[in-house]
């Protein structure tokens, strides 16, 4: 269950990059999410609602982008998708392989909102 | 509305620690390890036998990572080693600032090795950097041989496996050769051992690789 102190390393990152100022709320914050980084999707939507709650994040949308996992082939030169149990090219079979993606874990942006009138 | 560009890495505070801690061992000359496995698959056991066989060899220190208790750190401060212990209070893994403020606590000038068990889980641990030279997965035979592929993030992390309780072989359904080729599949460069901490086997190859890697025998 680390998602939680992901989902709180995601909430302070967010917050240092918000106007601070009264009346403003994030609508959705985009996050990049591999394949093989080990946070299970749901659990990290669960934890973000909750650590957001009472602070300008709550009711924010977590939107995830997947990236699969790649790699480069080291033995027939192919660059391809992976599959994380198998670990080998898909092209040739082959296991020397060199990652190229899928251990991604990123904010990538946020959307705000700014209320107006709101003390 | 208005979109804010961020594009910074989640874990990029644990990953600034986690450097500081690096070049903290660094400094020192120490090599560090972090011990990762499944609850249970005998990494204090393992520490244990690795302490014994070490004594008046490599002068060690550990920090041990637990979500409750001390028992560990105790089991190991009969070794007369400087072992410090992080409770997580219910946290599955430890992170680089944990090992920052543990570090702070040990008389790094005298330690050529420092052994880190991590808390017991195959996946969390995974992600966070302390500021180890490398990772060091356990696997029992206990668990069955299919665990590289079920965890595939810590094995391909990993650069080095033990495997674990071979003295129990005869009674669990485990092959070592399949547990072999699925941690090589995930990870073909993973140095392997097979101990058992019961009977001593493997323990003196270990404990080889480890005082070649920290530079040859120093006290």
């Amino acid at each position: 269950m680390h998602e939680l102190s992901i989902a709180q390393s995601i909430a302070e990152i967010v917050l240092q990059h918000i106007p601070v100022k009264e009346g403003v709320s994030v609508r959705s914050v985009r996050l990049t999410l591999g394949a093989m980084a080990g946070v299970v999707p749901d659990s990290l939507e669960f934890c973000f609602s909750a650590i957001a709650e009472g602070t300008p994040l709550e009711g924010a949308h977590l939107e995830i982008e997947h990236v699969p996992l790649t790699a480069h082939c080291n033995s027939c030169g192919a660059d391809g998708e992976i599959e994380p149990t198998l670990f080998a090219c898909g092209r040739c079979g082959g296991t020397s392989l060199h990652v190229l993606s899928g251990r991604e874990m990123q904010v990538r942006d946020i959307e705000i909102e700014e209320h107006e009138g709101v003390r | 509305m208005s979109v804010i560009t961020i594009e910074r890495k989640v874990l990029e505070k644990n990953d600034v620690l986690a450097g500081q801690n690096r070049a903290l061992l660094e400094k020192h000359g120490i090599f560090a390890i972090n011990v990762v496995s499944s609850p249970g698959a005998g990494k204090t056991s393992l520490l244990e036998r690795t302490l014994e066989h070490l004594a008046g060899r490599l002068s060690v220190a550990v920090i041990e990572g637990d979500v409750q208790t001390d028992f560990d750190a105790r089991r190991v401060a009969r070794y007369n080693v400087p072992a410090v212990q992080i409770v997580t209070a219910g946290g599955c893994h430890l992170e680089a600032n944990l090992v920052h403020d543990a570090l702070a606590n040990i008389d790094l000038a005298n330690v050529r090795l420092l052994i880190i068990e991590n808390v017991g889980n195959l996946v969390c641990p995974s992600n966070y950097d302390l500021g180890e030279a490398l990772k060091v997965v356990v696997a029992s035979t206990t668990e069955g041989d299919d665990k590289p592929l079920k965890y595939p993030g810590m094995f391909r992390n990993s650069s080095v496996l033990i495997i674990n309780k071979i003295d129990l072989l005869p009674y669990v359904n485990c092959s070592i050769a399949a547990l072999r080729a699925n941690a090589l599949r995930i990870n073909p460069s993973l140095a392997v051992f097979e101990t058992s901490c019961t009977t001593g086997a493997g323990i003196p190859a270990w404990c080889d690789w480890l005082i070649a890697r920290t530079g040859g025998a120093a006290v």
